[in-house]
């Protein structure tokens, strides 16, 4: 057996009262497809990063090539000929695909970048692995499967023989994870070792030759693809029963909670058009909207949040059109929100739990007296309510926000919407991010929240999550609505056809 | 225990450095730094420098918290300079023109002054969500245009014409219109009044805090400072509250020239007190936005400002010195809070993990 390509031997990396990883070992050999599987949390990335030289092991040893290394920086792994490819992209819209690619390894001559020399080579890099691309093509201008082989590209550029792939099938569509394994499979045949984190069981299955399982920081198992099912390979990873987002039997009220109707709003250079929206929502309904990212979902939700204004069209809440009425007045008015990005939207991370409870209904009872003092007895009761029920883990509500966990955080925030009981709830992407079991809970709540009679919008790039949760779905395309779907009937593949315009329906 | 550590640590750590760095530098420069240490206390601890102390702080703390109510949703006004000297010579051109029985009188020129240190805030405010003008260019235009313009040109035409004194001025404000001194509490003995608007500003501290931790606008305000697009999902409406903001900040900013108006001066003249605008930035960097912390700075930076004026009298070293020592008293500061914030943030998630027995 010739030397593995990487080897990693009881790496440990401690973070401030968290094990990240716990004397884990891993081994890949010369030109394999090994895939690092686990749930959020388990410490992939952390892995990952240690390898890539971005961060440091507190214990263990790495072997890379059959000689032992130790990475200050990435610089380090790059020259010992490891690439990584993050899952958010590290691009520069506004370069081109040449000068992205080259960005921090430009070839020079005599003091100036050669930009003849980059061309070749990027083209002969495309050729060779099937990778073509327009290296004067704006980056902005590029698809999510194209910018990934951008990526993919310019770490081949930098001559890296074992590339590490961020959960790359994350943003992509079906169609596209094909072509993602195309390209993998021809790296593969010219001799490169490939490491990438999913957590996508049959994608793994398809392309990985070997699976090694992390758990809660540990290796818990390093297995064949042919000896293993979907469900070992879940039990594996979680150590108990996978749970599922299917929906029990129907409890959609004729009652309409959410009207939108012949709405338009204008687009511009960053932000999508939306034509002629119609969407209902009923009192104890999920209408789940599917869609790649970017195709008018943000636009769709700020709109009826009445962040960004509708250049036509109308919205009732309820039995009140709220077509020109005030973000506050809207949420006063029963629209509870779970934003897509915790950090960015939900929380007031330097702020304490129960101040996190407040905001977005910071003008409600119990929260404020008379309409105007806040009242932080009560809303500590309320939050700790809250922190109570939705099985938040947090010492206090009076630590800050950015000290709680991911998931916890993300509990914090549901918790906090379906306790103001409003009577539509729009939940953007509620379970990104965080692990199997904080999902499920998640799930939970969003069922009785229908269960209860709320109208609920749901939108999320998991299909499976859409599917089992949706008593319909819509399915959008470039701000426009371009199939209803029964989710009973539909399979994954088809809704990502759907989605991606490969498929297409009649209303 | 750990926690008030935390708040007052960095402080204390960065004015213990600073008087490090002014010994060392009054060192070079040939002094003794322990005689004129000596001297400053001795000089900074007598009756009457305490009570100057109290006069000076009053301003520079109200200038801190008008550029609080700014920072703490990240609005950087620097412009409470020019929207006091404006607020302060309108109110006192308008207070000796009329005569009224002696609390109205004050309270118009208090309102007067109020009044016109939120519109001239205002219009930044106003330009920022209309026409996209950044605060900090706004208002720094706004000061130029305030001091260097306004008030020049109109002290030129408005100067008193009985004034016999070099000084170009405006006409006094009768008696009526004077705060009453507070020298029955220091025993009556001092040279200086001690001026009545600390009672002011003490109002103005307590009402800054409740309006911050208590009230529904304080919340919008600080959400919109720690994340604006959190803050507007939220249903915070992005503009008004920035106008929101830079209107009280100027209502207490055209509060930060009344001490010395009404207290002693009576009058704007050429020599009306500058500068206390940037000075109450300084402040405001220092007591973190927080109401007491400010007063803590005010009063720091008010008694080194006056116990300083010593240290030429006698020859020690050049007054300067403090104006080395409060420089090195911010930046110090400012980098000691950035350390005890990343060290608390880990402390905040170790202890949240601990008290979880997690391991996540």
């Amino acid at each position: 057996m010739t030397e593995p390509a990487v080897l990693l031997e009881g790496v440990t990396k401690r973070f401030p009262g968290v094990i990240a990883n716990d004397r884990v070992d891993l081994r890949v050999e010369q030109g394999e497809i090994h895939a690092l599987c686990g749930e959020n949390g388990a410490g992939k990335s952390t892995l990952m990063k240690i390898l890539y030289g971005m961060q440091k092991a507190d214990e263990g040893r790495m072997v890379v090539e059959g000689r032992e290394v130790s990475f200050d920086s990435p610089t380090d792994a790059i020259a010992a000929g490891i690439g990584m490819v993050h899952q958010h992209f590290m691009l520069a819209d506004n370069f081109t695909v040449l000068e992205n690619v080259i960005l921090g390894a430009e070839p020079v001559m005599r003091g100036v970048i050669d930009f003849g020399e980059a061309e070749r080579h990027i083209a002969e890099v495309g050729r060779e692995y099937g990778m073509e691309t327009d290296p004067n093509e704006l980056v902005e201008h590029l698809e999510v499967g194209e910018r990934q082989r951008v990526e993919i590209i310019k770490v081949l550029f930098r001559g890296a023989k074992i590339l590490i792939l961020d959960e790359p099938t994350a943003v992509l569509v079906p169609q596209e994870v094909e072509e993602l394994f195309r390209n993998m499979r021809e790296l593969k045949s010219e001799g490169h070792t490939i490491i990438f984190i999913d957590h996508k069981l049959d994608e793994v299955l398809e392309i990985a030759d070997t699976i090694t399982v992390l758990r809660r920081g540990r290796t818990v198992a390093t297995v064949k693809p042919a000896d293993v099912t979907a469900h070992d390979l879940a039990e594996l990873m979680v150590g108990a029963d996978l749970p599922t987002p299917a929906t029990s039997s129907s409890t959609v009220t004729d009652q309409v909670v959410l009207e939108v109707a012949a709405l338009h709003v204008e687009g511009s250079e960053t932000e999508v058009a939306l034509h002629d929206i119609d969407l209902t929502v009923h009192a104890g309904e999920i209408v789940g909207i599917a869609g790649v990212e970017g195709n008018g979902q943000s636009e769709l939700i700020e709109t009826i949040l009445g962040v960004r204004a509708p250049s036509a069209g109308t919205i009732v809440l309820g039995s009140d059109e709220i077509t020109r009425w005030s973000v506050r007045s809207r949420r006063e008015g029963g629209i509870g929100y779970i934003p897509e990005d915790r950090h960015r939207r939900g929380l007031l991370l330097a702020s304490p739990v129960w101040e996190n409870v407040m905001l977005g209904h910071q003008t409600k009872e119990p929260f404020v007296r008379n309409g105007w003092w806040i009242d932080p007895k009560a809303a500590r009761r309320f939050s700790a309510g809250v922190v109570e029920r939705f099985d938040v883990r947090t010492p206090s509500v009076d630590v800050p926000a950015h000290a709680l966990s991911g998931g916890n955080q993300q509990k914090l925030i549901v918790g906090r919407e379906l306790a103001a009981e409003s009577m539509l709830l729009v939940a953007a992407h509620p379970t990104r991010g965080i692990d199997v079991g904080a999902q499920a809970a998640v799930w939970d709540e969003l069922r009785s929240a229908r269960k209860a009679g709320r109208g609920i919008i749901l939108i999320s790039a998991d299909l499976e999550e859409l599917i089992g949760l949706s008593d319909r779905l819509h399915v959008r395309l470039r701000g426009q609505l371009v199939a209803d779907l029964d989710p009973a009937e539909v399979t994954p593949r088809d809704l990502g056809a759907y989605m991606t315009g490969a498929k297409e329906a009649t209303r | 225990m750990k926690q008030r550590l935390l708040v007052l640590a960095p402080p204390i750590a960065a004015i213990v450095f600073a008087l490090v760095v002014s010994a060392v530098v009054l060192a070079v420069s040939g002094a003794d730094p322990f005689t004129a240490f000596g001297n400053v206390y001795e000089y900074g601890t007598r009756l009457n420098t305490l009570v100057e102390t109290i006069n000076w702080s009053t301003p520079l703390y109200l200038s801190a918290i008008a550029v609080a109510i700014g920072f703490r949703m990240n609005l950087f006004n620097i412009g409470v300079e020019g929207q006091y000297i404006l607020a302060a010579f309108i109110a006192a051109q308008v207070g000796s023109q009329i005569n009224l029985p002696p609390v109205l009188h004050v309270l118009t020129i208090i309102v007067v002054a109020m009044l016109v240190g939120a519109v001239w805030a205002g219009l930044s405010g106003y330009m920022k969500v209309t026409r996209g003008v950044h605060e900090v260019i706004s208002t720094i235009m706004l000061n130029a245009i305030a001091v260097g313009g306004l008030v020049s040109y109109l002290l030129g035409i408005w100067d008193a014409p009985d004034d016999t004194s070099l000084d170009t001025a405006l006409k006094a404000i009768p008696e009526s219109g004077w705060f009453p001194d507070l020298n029955p509490l220091v025993g009556g003995g001092t040279r200086s009044d001690l001026w009545g608007f600390v009672l002011v500003a003490i109002v103005v501290g307590v009402a800054y805090h409740f309006l911050i931790n208590r009230t529904r606008l304080g919340f919008d305000l600080r959400a919109t400072g720690y994340n604006p697009s959190a803050a507007e999902v939220s249903g915070v409406d992005p503009k008004r509250t920035v106008v929101m903001a830079m209107v009280l900040s100027g209502l207490v900013a055209g509060l930060v020239g009344l001490p010395e108006l009404l207290g002693n001066t009576h009058t704007y003249s050429l020599r009306f007190t500058q500068g206390l605008g940037f000075g109450g930035i300084a402040v405001a960097l220092i007591g973190r936005n927080h109401a007491a912390g400010i007063a803590v700075g005010a009063l720091l930076f008010g008694w080194l400002s006056r116990a300083s004026g010593i240290l030429e009298v006698r020859g020690d070293a050049p007054r300067e010195i403090v104006a080395i020592i409060q420089g090195v008293i911010i930046l110090s500061v400012v980098v000691a809070y950035s350390i005890a914030e990343k060290y608390k943030r880990v402390e905040d998630a170790k202890a949240a993990a601990a008290a979880l027995g997690d391991v996540e």
